[in-house]
Order: C-alpha cells, then structure tokens, then sequence
C-alpha cells in the first residue's frame, strides 16, 4: 500500500477514533465533580491583581484580601 | 559587555544590509535592505547612547506595561493607516481612474491590495494581538513580564517586519499567496520575531502566581502556537538569489494550494478568531464587571474550536483539482464549527445577563456586545458559505468580501476598539475617558458602516453570481465578466461610502484616545493597603 492511502485509511478510522475520544475525554473532565469550585475562583480571578503583580510569598489564602 | 556584544551583532547586520543592497536584484529587495540597514543604524546609536547611562532595574513588583502602551498606539495607527488603505482600494474600484497615472505599478489597485490586507490583519490585528496578550497574562498570571526586554524586542521587530512588508508590497516583492505575500527574508525574520513572542508568553505563564490559567490565555497560547506552525510550513520555499526577493514554493500545484488555504484559513481561525475570542474573554468580563457567563462553556469553546478549526481549509478548494473527499471534508468541518463558535458568542454575551442595562450606559460595552453580535453573525455566515450548493453561486464573488469585513471589520475591528477604550484609562493611569459621546458617535459610524458595507456585498456578490452562471435557452452565457463590472458601480459606491464612516469612527477614537491621555485628570492615588478592585 502506498504511503496516501495509508495516511488516509489511518486518518479516517483509528486517529478518527482517537480525536474523538479525546475530545470526550475533555468534555467529561470540565464536568468532573468539584470542578465548579476551581472553575468559579477560575473566573474572577481577572478581578484581582489589576495594579500590581501577587506578592512573592504564596500565602495559605490566597489573596483573600484582595477578593 | 552584553551591551558590546549587541553593538557588534548590529555593526554587522548594517554592514552586510548596506552590502546586500548594493548587490540588490530587485526594487522591493533594495528598498527592505536598505530599511534594515537604517534600523539597525537607529538601534545601534540608542544601545550606543544607553551604555554608560545607569541601568534601572525593573522592579519584579510592577507589570511591565510601557510595552502595552506602545503597543495601544501602534494598534491605533496601523489601524487608522490600513483602514484608509482599504478605503481608497474600495475608491479605486469604483473609479478606476484613481490608479492614478505615473505611479501606476506603486499605487495601483494590485499593489495596494496587499498593504491593505497585511496593514489590518498583521498591523492592526497584529498590534492589537500581542498588545493585549502582554497585558492579559501579566494581570491573569499576577506577575510581571517574563523575559526583560525581549517584550520590547517583540514590538520593535514587528513593526519593522510590517514596514518592510509595506515597502515590498508596492515595489511588487510577493510570493503570491494570500495572506502571506511576504517574501523569504521577512517570513525568516517574522519567525524570529514569533517566537520572541511565544517565550515571553510561556514564560510568563510559567512563573505565574495564580494556580489555574485563565481561558483567555488559552486561545492566546494556541493563536501563538499555531501561527507559528502555520506559518513555518507554508512558507517553505527556496529563494532563487540571497540577493533576491524572489523564492520558489517547496510545493506545487494542488499541494500548494492545500498549503496555502490551510494556512490561510488558520489565520483566519487562529489569528483573528483564537486570539481575539482571548480579548473577548478578559476584556468583556472586565468592562460588565461580572465573571464570564460559563467558565465550563468557555473551554468546552475552546477544545471545540480547536479540534474542528484546524480541519476547515478545503473549503475555500471547492470545486478545484483538491480530491473530492477532502472538499467535503472542509465543508463538514466548517459545518460543525458553527456549533462552538454560536456557543462562545453565547457565553459572550450571557456574561452581561443581571447587567443589561450597561447597555444603556456604556458605550465601550455596546461596541464589545456589537462585536460578538458580528461574531455570530460571520460565524454563521462562513459555514453556510462552505457548503458546496452555496459556494457555486458565493466563491469568487464579493459575498466572500462582505463576509470577510462583517468578520473583520465587526468583530475584529470593535472588539479591538472596545480593548482600547479599556485600556487607555488604565494604562495611563486617567480618571475616565475623555468623552462617552465621542465613543457613541464612534459606536454608530462604525455600525453603520459596516452594515453598509455588508448589504452592498451582499447585492453584488448574489448578483454577480447569478449572472455569471446565467445561460439563455441555447446553453450559451447571458454575460459577459465586463457585464458584471458595469453592474456593480453603485454596490461598489455604497461600500466605499461604508468603508469611509468607518475610517471616520476610527479617526473619533484616535482623537478621543488622545484627549484622554492629554486632558483627563490622573485617577486619585490608592492607599497601598487597599487594592484597586
């Protein structure tokens, strides 16, 4: 077989497989549960930190003060 | 002693320019010789001057925002710059004795095609892109730039990349194909520049300070990536003479034209969509205030998007010598991307929902809301434009102009300027914009401008494809191509009219930009304990 037909019969049946099981796989782990905790801080976290870069030290809570 | 080793790397680059363009080939290779000549020149005598001057440290405990700053201005000038451009191209349509005598083969319209193009989507499009990625992931990752200078390096070598690519264009250096026109040495030194850019980005990711990476850095880091993918592999090719602009494409025939709207169609996907659907991530939420709409939306957006995109480019084949299977596989894809792109315009604008009334109050937040209306809008649009039955009466058209500027002009274009309503206040530390009104009468011209713009294409294009596959009861065609032509004059009229307000609505900003910056008060100094938000 030559080298095309090769690349196109593997494209179309296992790498097609492949693809979409892996974009599944994506799908299912952004509704993994206790995601929405991580993805809400996720979400406002472009309201901290507007003036200034988060001071060096990772504090326990971090920037709390800053909500 | 790194300062000498610059002086002596940018001795020799001036030097072996100066020798290059003695020896030049052509016009368009003398002319770009001799502009990085000058540059390096420029170069040299401010490293010169800077070397006994004390050096400032910057401080790890401020974003580097000087760079942003000059990155908004050359966002607003090459705007201004390739809005006009397309302006006086859309003249010349309609009054073909604009390609005015004498500097015909410089100022004509296929010369000027290009400058148009490269000047909105790399100059404007371009500024605006790495403009707004430094100062996104600055603030996402909550620490300043990576990589000193060479956030400086970045801005520097890509306007000097769009100068020489002006100065090739109307000199004839092309290679050709859309969207890529730059000839051998700029794509070399584009690559160079690109990926200055994707260091400093990922370097900045990596030592960032937040545990998660925002979404918006995502469509940013993959615009970067793929860009840069694209770009090296579709501007493979061998240059006939170092001391020539001409080069021969590695591929041929079919091939290269898979190549090329592979690439093509990823500039559009990836350049003009990825990155900017990354502003819209920051910059919507930013101004309504509000967190996005569905954080789980926006990746479940961005895998979509970029499993589906990447796959979309045969469709601009259609009906060519590309094998059948991969022209359907081109219409399917751009099919199937209309879900992703229908969900991130709906997680745009569903940001805003508990904040409608914004709408009514803030300018800055209708151009943004505008801009994913015209997402949408174009998002839905192309994939109807990729299925075969439609492409035989849209491709080579002027629907496919229209369809371009509603993406380009809408989205591209107010989402951009949305960005740098936002930014400018912020970036130079002012109390507000100078005027609301201004951004309303900015705001409408530009609307109306592209609506006109759109309609008008619309009428031509439809038109012009119904006469093209019109035959009369013998089989033979109605029209003649000239036909067409004649019939498109006022069409033509109404877009260049459109194309004007919106050079005007740009022209507005630029003023209100700078009375901003000029004549706003300072905003009232933060006690250090309390943070800005």
């Amino acid at each position: 077989m030559d080298t095309y037909s090769f690349l196109r019969q593997l494209a179309d049946s296992w790498v097609l497989i492949l693809m979409t099981v892996l974009f599944v796989a994506i799908v299912l782990f952004a509704y993994r549960p206790g995601s929405r905790k991580l993805q809400d801080d996720a979400a406002n976290s472009i309201f901290r930190n507007e003036r200034r870069p988060a001071p060096d030290l990772a504090e326990p809570a971090r920037n709390k003060k800053e909500a | 002693m790194w300062d000498y080793v610059k002086l002596v790397v940018l001795g020799l680059v001036a030097v072996l320019a100066a020798i290059a363009a003695n020896r030049a080939l052509d016009p368009a290779y003398l002319v770009n010789a001799i502009v990085i000549m000058l540059a390096a020149a420029a170069t040299f005598i401010v490293v010169a001057r800077g070397m006994y001057e004390p050096k400032v440290v910057a401080s790890a405990n401020e974003y580097n925002d000087g760079v942003v700053r000059a990155g908004v201005i050359a966002t607003a000038f090459w705007g201004v710059v390739g809005f006009l451009v397309g302006d006086f191209i859309a003249f010349q349509l309609a009054f073909p004795s604009l390609n005015i005598p004498g500097v015909e083969g410089i100022l004509n319209f296929g010369r000027l095609r290009p400058l148009h193009t490269s000047a909105v989507i790399f100059a404007f499009g371009g500024n605006a892109l790495i403009m707004s990625a430094f100062y996104i992931v600055q603030r996402t990752c909550a620490t300043r730039l990576w990589g000193g200078n060479l956030g400086w390096f970045v801005f520097w070598g890509w306007q000097l990349m769009i100068v020489l690519a002006a100065t090739s264009y109307i000199l004839g250096g092309t290679q050709g194909k859309e969207y890529a026109e730059t000839v051998w040495y700029i794509d070399l030194w584009i690559a160079v520049v690109w990926v200055a850019f994707l260091l400093t980005f990922m370097g900045t990711l990596i030592k960032r300070k937040e545990p998660h990476i925002y979404v918006a850095n995502w469509f940013l880091l993959s615009m970067i990536l793929t860009v840069a993918m694209l770009h090296i592999v579709n501007n493979l090719a061998i240059p006939v003479s170092i001391f020539s602009s001409k080069s021969v494409s590695a591929f041929s025939g079919v091939q290269d034209a898979m190549t090329q709207w592979w690439y093509g169609h990823n500039a559009v996907g990836f350049f003009l969509t990825a990155g900017f659907l990354g502003m819209m991530y920051y910059f919507v939420p930013k101004q309504a205030e509000r967190p996005v709409y569905s954080y789980k939306l926006s990746i479940i957006h961005f895998w979509a998007l970029i499993f589906l995109y990447i796959w979309a480019g045969p469709h601009h084949l259609h009906f060519t010598a590309l094998p059948d299977w991969a022209q359907t596989l081109g219409m399917v894809f751009s099919i199937m991307l209309w879900m992703p792109s229908w969900g991130g315009m709906i997680n745009g604008l569903m940001t805003l929902s508990g904040a409608w009334d914004k709408l009514r109050t803030d300018p800055v937040i209708r151009m943004m809301v505008v801009s994913i209306g015209f997402y949408g809008m174009s998002t839905f649009e192309g994939p109807m434009m990729s299925i075969k039955a439609v492409n035989s009466l849209s491709h080579y058209t002027d629907w496919t102009i229209g369809h371009v500027h509603s993406g380009a002009l809408g989205w591209n274009g107010m989402i951009t300027f949305g960005a740098l309503y936002f930014l400018v206040p912020r970036l130079w530390n002012r109390d507000g914009l100078y005027s609301l009104r201004l951004v309303s009468w900015h705001f409408w011209l530009a609307t109306i401008g592209i609506v006109l713009y759109a309609a008008s294409m619309w009428v031509t294009g439809i038109m012009e494809g119904l006469m093209w596959r019109e035959v009369d009861a013998n089989g033979f065609l109605v029209n003649a191509f000239a036909d067409t032509v004649a019939a498109k004059f006022p069409m033509y009229v109404v877009r260049a009219v459109g194309g004007q307000l919106f050079v005007i609505g740009a022209l507005i900003m630029c003023y209100n930009l700078w009375m901003t910056v000029r004549a706003q008060p300072s905003r009232a100094a933060q006690p250090a304990a309390v943070p800005a938000e």
